[in-house]
């Protein structure tokens, strides 16, 4: 007995060292989404193309939503438009976008000279449908099912591989589901 | 001279401080407020509330895109006269629980907020162990009968040899040499 109390306080240094080891490899940026399975909220704000009008989340058409929030300030955007518009041919789902804290003639001059991916991007020039939607910054990418439930959120740069492991299992599972009259 | 060199001195110092403190000033947005009770309450929760890109600044402190958007929607919430508990409530339900500096009390929480508590007490329970050792200790530095007995035959049988030391100084002189 008295030997393993002698031993205790080594024990107990290993394991805390076990458990900080293992926060160094942890990845502080990679945080839930408190929004996963709650319905996308409601909104009403104007588009880049009609920056007159308002559009709410009964505009956002299609049985699956993807919902990428993107600006001309963030360069990791740029990165994935190739992509994105590659994405947008796909019929599957259909692609919308979000433009976070930007400005109008630079964003719609984006979308001229790089194409459009997006059905209408919905221009958030405040940032307050983000901040409902609980977004940290762009890009950011959000599924949307048939019911209109949030599947899931994206933090990063979409591309093939991203897609391939991050977000194809979950259209066909979306898919399967409503086939099975979910 | 040394006067004017001093006054130099020290209007560089009060204008180095200024820039300094006006770089420092990091968010840009003006608010308005209504009353001064509104506007405790606005600077109480953007210090209470967490910048989810740079996790270890408030909204008060931070100048990122999401945390001035969030100052917006916090300084909305409060004009349309939302109560400190349902802002809260909102941005947790937008941004989770980490957006809070202070984690509620949940069943997720508890080692956080009872951990130290417990690890003092534990600390209390050692200390009192040891504490209560010691007493048991001092009494067995007492000699028992059979311990005393071997004293004093020790004892004697050391002032044996200095007495027959005594006796013959010479011969211990000798072994000495």
């Amino acid at each position: 007995m008295n030997k393993i109390i002698r031993f205790l306080p080594l024990i107990l240094v290993i394991a805390l060292g076990v458990v900080l080891y293992r926060g160094l490899s942890l990845n502080p940026a990679e945080m839930p989404s408190a929004l996963v399975g709650n319905p996308m909220p409601n909104f009403a704000l104007p588009t880049l193309a009609n920056p007159n009008g308002t559009v709410t989340k009964a505009d956002l058409k299609g049985d699956i939503v993807l919902l990428n929030v993107w600006a001309t300030w963030c360069p990791t955007c740029k990165y994935e438009h190739p992509y994105l518009f590659e994405l947008s041919k796909d019929p599957q789902f259909k692609l919308y976008g979000i433009n976070y804290k930007d400005e109008l003639v630079a964003a719609n001059e984006w979308l001229t000279h790089y194409e459009d991916p997006y059905v209408f991007s919905i221009f958030d020039k405040d940032g307050l449908l983000g901040v409902k939607l609980g977004v940290f910054g762009a890009p950011e990418t959000f599924v949307i099912d048939h019911h209109g439930i949030i599947r899931k959120r994206f933090a990063g740069a979409l591309d093939l591989r991203v897609w391939r492991k991050e977000f194809e299992p979950l259209i066909n599972q979306i898919i399967a589901e409503k086939q099975a009259g979910k | 001279m040394m006067l004017s060199r001093f006054l130099f001195f020290l209007a560089m110092l009060a204008t180095s401080t200024f820039m300094v403190s006006t770089v420092h000033a990091a968010p840009v947005e003006t608010f308005q407020f209504k009353d001064e009770v509104t506007k405790v309450r606005f600077q109480a929760l953007s210090r209470e509330l967490r910048c989810p890109k740079c996790q270890n600044q408030n909204l008060a402190d931070s100048n990122s895109t999401v945390a001035s958007a969030m100052r917006l929607e916090l300084y909305n919430l409060l004009v349309e006269g939302k109560a400190d508990i349902e802002i809260v409530n909102i941005m947790v339900s937008s941004y989770g629980e980490f957006v809070l500096y202070r984690p509620r009390v949940t069943s997720l929480t508890y080692i956080l907020w009872f951990g130290p508590a417990l690890l003092i007490l534990i600390g209390i329970i050692v200390v009192i162990i040891i504490v209560r050792k010691k007493p048991a200790t001092k009494e067995s530095l007492a000699l028992d009968n059979k311990q005393q007995e071997k004293l004093n035959q020790l004892l004697q049988r050391d002032s044996n040899v200095a007495a027959s030391n005594k006796a013959s100084p010479n011969e211990t002189k000798q072994e000495k040499e």
